[in-house]
């Protein structure tokens, strides 16, 4: 039994929510003060991923980083960087495909929080990004958590757009999800079992966790 | 020498109202600000804050002009250093009681005067969801006072504090003010209550 696929689902799903989590949560910040019509727009692409066919979105992938023309031929020549069957590629799909997970329940979460404590912390001359890391980002833990876990799953589960961008390489680009459907299609059941069964115990219990966890902190994960 | 000449519009549930202000305020001076639900005092305390622009006017503390729209002058918050007190306390539900303090202020010697003045010694290390209304008030008064504001404004500070100690704590802090030359704009509905501390006062219709 290979255990690669799982391995390389999981190097996966932590390097995207590291890179989410560093670049979703000042885009949630930023995103929660005011709305201008930009934001509007901005919020709504990010959003597109959840109700997009994961097909449709590793379709526009694969021909926006195509290495024979536009983007993707710049990036292989200037930069020797191929986004398409890499893991690369599968990191960036993934980004994409889960932003709306890192993004939405920290900026829903930010909203909620009333607007005095951001002003108590500027009148005690206090800059935005000190309000920030010391007055709203530590009351909104249980936020965070939700989407850090919810963002953790949902790269566990990708197989449409990951299938698409990265194709099935095995150590390269054959995550778990796609083991799975590669296992079925050459009638190995048993294999696809144990992918299966080792995906929804992880995910099963990271999603049990965050329902611990946010009931002793009193709020629903669905806050 | 506090000048505020101010005009904006207020969204009210009958339709849009002005709240208009023109008036100096001598430095060190306690002003009392009254007048009906809605007519705009917490507004004007958050004008002078910097949390809210009003549609012209301007505000000029000191000789410093700290809001001027016509000149599209408008000094952050952070720059203003106001302390503030607001209505629902504002307290970070993340920080013990000297957490508060410390996070305003590093004079350990000031900030043990101030806990002593609003009774929190013994609560220092209790964060804001175990204190009582009362403290939770106190903490805010407190904390607003850590930076030593040379301009106070106080949006119902009093409001959860029973008699006496409302009166120990407005005698101690008539002290505080006058140490620091601090001007002070008090919003209340019960004027009664500011007896013995306010001099001057607004009514705003």
């Amino acid at each position: 039994m290979d255990l690669t696929p799982i391995w390389l689902t999981l190097k996966l799903a932590v390097i995207t929510t590291l890179l989410l989590f560093i670049i979703g949560v000042p885009v949630a910040w930023w995103l929660s003060k005011g709305r201008s019509f930009f934001k509007i727009v901005l919020e709504a692409i990010i959003t597109m991923p959840l109700v997009l066919p994961p097909s449709v979105l590793g379709f526009y992938l694969l021909m926006a980083f195509n290495p024979q023309r536009g983007i993707g031929a710049w990036l292989q020549h200037t930069f020797n960087i191929q986004f398409v069957f890499s893991f690369q590629g599968l990191v960036l799909a993934s980004v994409i495909y889960s932003m709306p997970f890192m993004i939405g329940p920290v900026k829903s979460a930010l909203q909620q929080l009333p607007a005095s404590l951001s002003q108590a912390s500027w009148s005690l001359g206090k800059s935005q990004w000190q309000t920030f890391t010391h007055v709203l980002l530590p009351n909104i833990k249980p936020s965070l958590l939700t989407a850090i876990v919810l963002t953790f799953a949902h790269t566990l589960g990708e197989f449409g757009v990951v299938l698409m961008i990265g194709g099935n390489i095995p150590g390269v680009t054959r995550v778990a999800s796609i083991a799975v459907y590669d296992s079925v299609e050459q009638m190995d059941y048993g294999s696809a079992n144990t992918y299966s069964l080792i995906l929804f115990s992880i995910t099963f219990v990271l999603v049990v966790a965050v329902f611990v966890f946010n009931k002793y902190h009193l709020k629903s994960p669905l806050e | 020498m506090i000048r505020v000449a101010i005009e904006t519009k207020l969204k009210a549930y009958s339709g849009q109202q002005a709240l208009r202000v023109v008036r100096e305020f001598e430095a060190g001076s306690i002003i009392k600000i009254f007048g009906p639900s809605g007519s705009g005092k917490t507004t004007l305390l958050k004008i002078i804050a910097g949390f809210v622009q009003p549609e012209k006017g301007s505000i000029v503390v000191d000789g410093i002009t700290w809001l001027d729209t016509h000149s599209k002058i408008s000094m952050p918050p952070q720059k203003r250093k106001t302390g503030f007190v607001f209505q629902d306390y504002a307290l970070f539900p993340n920080m013990t009681v000297h957490e508060h303090m410390t996070y305003a202020a590093s004079d350990e010697a000031w900030i043990g005067r101030l806990l002593k003045i609003g009774k929190l010694e013994t609560f220092v290390a209790h964060k804001p969801e175990y204190l009582s209304g009362g403290q939770q008030q106190r903490l805010a008064i407190l904390r607003a006072l850590a930076i030593k504001p040379k301009l106070l404004l106080m949006d119902e500070p009093f409001s959860a504090l029973d008699p006496k100690m409302r009166s120990e704590l407005i005698s101690d802090l008539k002290l505080l003010f006058t140490e620091l030359g601090t001007t002070v704009l008090i919003v209340s509905h019960y004027p009664q209550e500011l007896e013995g501390l306010t001099e001057h006062e607004l009514n705003i219709h």
